[in-house]
């Protein structure tokens, strides 16, 4: 079974709507397994996902990495709050890469998604859940979900169920009726008698009990800990250089190895004459891979002059006439043929679009590949010994990792050990299937006779990438007497469908989407906000076209076509009101607003821009209000809002990855230019607090920014960007 | 040829080639995994270390380069009993994200603030020239400007 990153935003969506279920300890041998692994004398462990020690420290163990979005401290909040814990006491864990830390809570939200029929999940055990995520399997950071789904439906039912044990234990051992019981800061106390028990005390005893499947969760107005700015756990760590990344990892005698793959993604390596790498001093051994040539040193240094010094043949698979203008026109000749591989949408378009004395509106949009490009390149340290392999890294999913390390090592799982640890970035290109360290430290290290780390360069971080898509759009749209759209088409060309994901919040009679397959040689890759980027893009600017057509503020024209009293609408409202729209602004500047729901959250931003003389965008200000129902460390959401935006910004700026004779153009941050700080506007960031949904926060915030900068550059210029990134087209 | 040094006021001798960098040094040779690798030409910043007090990009700068002076590493920054200013304000504003970068952005801010105790932003504009792609740039300026105000 194949599951999709991109099926989290339906699933999420509605199984957040469907309730609370208890789950995991339907898994007797999961959750025994768990315990084992974690939990040492007198601490009792619930369901494998939390241990409480008799000093009364709470152990949250996380099945999700933190790459810097802040979730570790958000999942323990979520835990401590129903749990009633003493905050001062609550530390996080990193789960272990076994099976019997399967994300039984990702699990539900992938496979309602995939079912297409959500209700389903409400009268499947959980124990499906929890077999689902131990041999699917499931320990993914991505889709936005750690909150929505792993928090909501994971973290929050420990806490209260494990609550509920130690208030049970508690009155067995008072000898009162347990709603006398109240709990409060990692205590259970009997009021009457003045009595209480701390947790730690509580803990092992309680641990035995079988907890309840449903427990019920506090509202907003007993949150203690839910919606508080606490300080995130991993930061002091990384203010000192204290904190380990997988590229940090060393062990004695380690050996250090870098990589050259081949140029053209799909291509063999043919042959190398090792010699020139092998005379240069510090260089142990070059072993050849299926596609890539790996030199073995005693440090980074010599691996990396060795790897230099050789001069690898590469087949090109077949894909030496790709490049980025070929893919442009396969993708245009494809519109053209006007044989989409899936229709969406409701409604006479085709009518619609020949309304008489409607106004018609064609415009053809385009974005290249974009690159993560996270700060730290990839690495991973692999010792084989004694018939076992032990692999130190950072992936966005740990057990799916540590199966395939099995599988390209050739060993049973059970002789492989995966070490997860922080990461430097990821957005989307640590995913197991296409992170090709995960095969080459397999493969490699059990060729070396010593510990060994691969590390790559910078230049083979970027050539050899898991990109966001090159995708060609067709949009039309009619407007009638009335000034509304009367109907609406996208044509769009790239490799996966994006109905799942993209969600069209507009009132407009006849909708069509419609998706044309296109497969280059590059992976079929996620990228921080996935789908949303581009369509985001052409959505919104795409509306911003329409309503200049029909001579109404881009606004009022969006509020005239979204639902009456509907979230998109105060959405909207707020960030117009915020941003001052409609005031006056210097000559030369314009505003830009926009509107994407992506992974349950709303974001509405208002960008202020200029032109400088020479060409250049300049940035002046952001405002963004975002609906994403609760936050759970409101400092932390804010930041990632923030960076989401920053990021949009950079990619509409400048970022492309473009291919020559099938290769990638780009190599390192000279030729593939990441936003930096001088050129950061101010934002502002505003929540919309309600009890809606859940919804994701380390995606949502991007999507809007390219089509809100740009049409700010319209309103500023007069010109349209119409393919991204902007790079000189306003010079 | 062996290279006497000073790393974080600690005399050392390192006995790398004298063309590898002064990254990979630290990194693999002595063990100080704070200072990393970017891009290791010298375009990111996630290197950065002080030389005889400036910021350097420690990825392009050979071993052999730095024979008798004094290097100060993120872990040379502060102190075991007291962090550097900017390091509280970095915790104090919650900056890093993944982190990775942090490093050498705290590097270049110390080094701003050594050179210009309060500086404008455009000071910190043209020395904040760094790359962080979780974009943590608004608490950076943030967190710089709250140490500046701090020492005046």
């Amino acid at each position: 079974m194949k599951l999709r990153r991109r099926y989290v935003l339906i699933g999420g969506a509605a199984v957040l709507g469907g309730g609370v279920f208890g789950l995991w300890w339907g898994d007797e041998a999961a959750t025994a397994r768990a315990k084992r692994l974690t939990t040492g004398p007198h601490e009792g462990s619930f369901g494998g996902w939390m241990k409480i020690a008799p000093d009364d420290t709470v152990t949250v163990y996380s099945p999700h990495i933190d790459f810097g979005q802040g979730s570790h401290t958000a999942l323990a909040q979520m835990l401590a709050d129903e749990l009633d814990a003493d905050w001062s006491h609550v530390r996080v864990e990193q789960a272990p890469a076994d099976y019997a830390f399967g994300n039984a809570a990702l699990a539900k939200v992938f496979i309602s998604g995939m079912s297409g029929h959500p209700d389903l999940v409400g009268h499947l055990p959980d124990v499906v859940f929890s077999a689902l995520a131990r041999n699917a399997p499931i320990q993914i950071t991505g889709g936005s979900s750690a909150i929505r789904a792993t928090g909501q439906f994971g973290m929050r039912v420990v806490g209260a169920a494990a609550r509920l044990a130690l208030i049970a234990t508690a009155a067995d051992r008072l000898g009162v009726p347990a709603s006398e019981l109240t709990t409060a800061a990692s205590r259970v106390t009997h009021a009457p008698t003045g009595r209480s028990l701390r947790y730690g005390e509580l803990a092992e005893a309680a641990a035995g009990r079988s907890l309840t499947r449903e427990p019920v969760l506090k509202t907003r107005a007993d949150y203690r800990l839910i919606g508080k700015p606490v300080d995130r756990f991993d930061i002091p760590a990384k203010v000192d250089g204290s904190a380990k990344y997988g590229i940090d990892f060393a062990l004695p005698g380690m050996r250090v190895a870098t990589v050259m793959a081949a140029p053209v993604r799909g291509g063999k390596l043919l042959g190398v004459d090792p010699a020139p790498a092998l005379a240069i001093k510090g260089v142990e051994k070059v072993i050849r891979l299926d596609d890539a040539v790996v030199v073995v040193a005693g440090g980074y240094w010599p691996a990396l002059k060795g790897v230099r010094a050789l001069a690898p043949k590469f087949s090109d698979g077949g894909h030496g006439g790709l490049s980025s203008e070929t893919i442009q026109a396969a993708q245009g000749a494809l519109i053209r043929q006007g044989k989409p591989d899936n229709t969406y949408g409701s409604g006479d378009v085709a009518a619609g679009l020949a309304t008489p004395g409607g106004r018609r509106l064609n415009a053809d949009y385009r974005v290249p590949f974009l690159h993560q490009a996270a700060m730290e390149p990839f690495a991973m340290t692999g010792h084989h010994h004694d018939g076992k392999l032990e692999v130190w890294g950072a992936t966005q999913d740990p057990l799916q990792t540590r199966n395939l390390l099995a599988k390209f090592a050739g060993l049973s799982v059970a002789d492989v050990t995966f070490h997860p640890m922080i990461m430097g970035g990821g957005f989307g290109r640590r995913f197991p299937p296409y992170t090709q360290i995960i095969e080459q430290i397999a493969r490699v290290a059990v060729q070396v006779d010593h510990p060994v780390k691969i590390i790559w360069s910078r230049e083979e971080d970027v050539k050899q990438g898991a990109y966001r898509p090159q995708s060609s759009a067709q949009l039309q749209a009619a407007l009638g007497a009335d000034g509304r759209i009367a109907a609406w088409q996208t044509d769009y060309v790239q490799l996966p469908d994006a109905e799942s994901e993209v969600v069209f919040p507009y009132v407009v009679p006849a909708v069509a989407r419609r998706h044309y397959k296109y497969i280059s040689n590059q992976v079929d890759a996620y990228w921080r906000s996935v789908n949303s980027t581009q369509h985001g893009f052409y959505n919104e600017s795409f509306i911003d076209e329409l309503a200049h057509l029909a001579g109404q503020d881009p606004y009022r024209f969006r509020r005239a076509h979204l639902p009456a009293g509907g979230r998109h609408l105060a959405v909207l409202d707020a960030v117009a009101q915020r941003a001052g729209w409609g005031t006056a602004l210097p000559a030369g500047t314009g505003r830009g607003i926009a509107l994407v729901e992506s992974f349950g959250t709303i974001c509405a931003h208002v960008v202020e821009a200029s032109v400088a003389a020479d060409g250049t965008p300049k940035v002046a200000r952001v405002w963004a209000v975002v609906d994403c129902g609760t936050t759970v460390n409101p400092r932390n959401a804010e930041a990632q809002v923030k960076g989401g935006i920053l990021m949009g910004l950079s990619t509409a700026l400048g970022e492309a990855i473009t291919l020559t004779g099938g290769a990638v153009d780009q190599s390192s941050f000279p030729d593939y230019p990441v936003l930096k700080l001088a050129a950061a506007p101010a934002i502002d960031v505003h929540f919309i607090e309600s009890d809606a949904p859940v919804g994701g926060l380390g995606e949502p915030g991007l999507p809007p920014a390219s089509p809100a900068l740009c049409n700010a550059l319209f309103a500023a210029t007069g010109r349209r960007i119409r393919t991204l990134p902007i790079a000189s087209q306003l010079g | 040829m062996p290279v006497e040094t000073r790393v974080n006021g600690r005399p050392v001798t390192l006995h790398a080639d004298d063309d590898t960098p002064l990254l990979w040094v630290l990194r693999e040779e002595l063990g100080l995994t704070g200072t990393k690798f970017g891009c290791g030409i010298a375009a990111c910043g996630a290197c950065s270390v002080h030389i005889d007090g400036a910021v350097t990009r420690s990825c392009s700068v050979p071993v052999a380069a730095v024979a008798g002076k004094a290097i100060t590493t993120i872990e040379g920054l502060g102190s075991a009993s007291a962090l550097h200013p900017l390091q509280a304000a970095w915790i104090a504003h919650q900056v890093p994200q993944c982190g990775y970068c942090q490093s050498g952005q705290l590097m270049a801010a110390a080094a701003l603030l050594a050179q210009s105790p309060h500086p404008s932003d455009a000071e910190i504009d043209a020395a904040m020239t760094n790359i962080c792609r979780c974009a943590t740039y608004p608490r950076i300026r943030a967190a710089i400007h709250a140490v500046a105000g701090a020492v005046a």
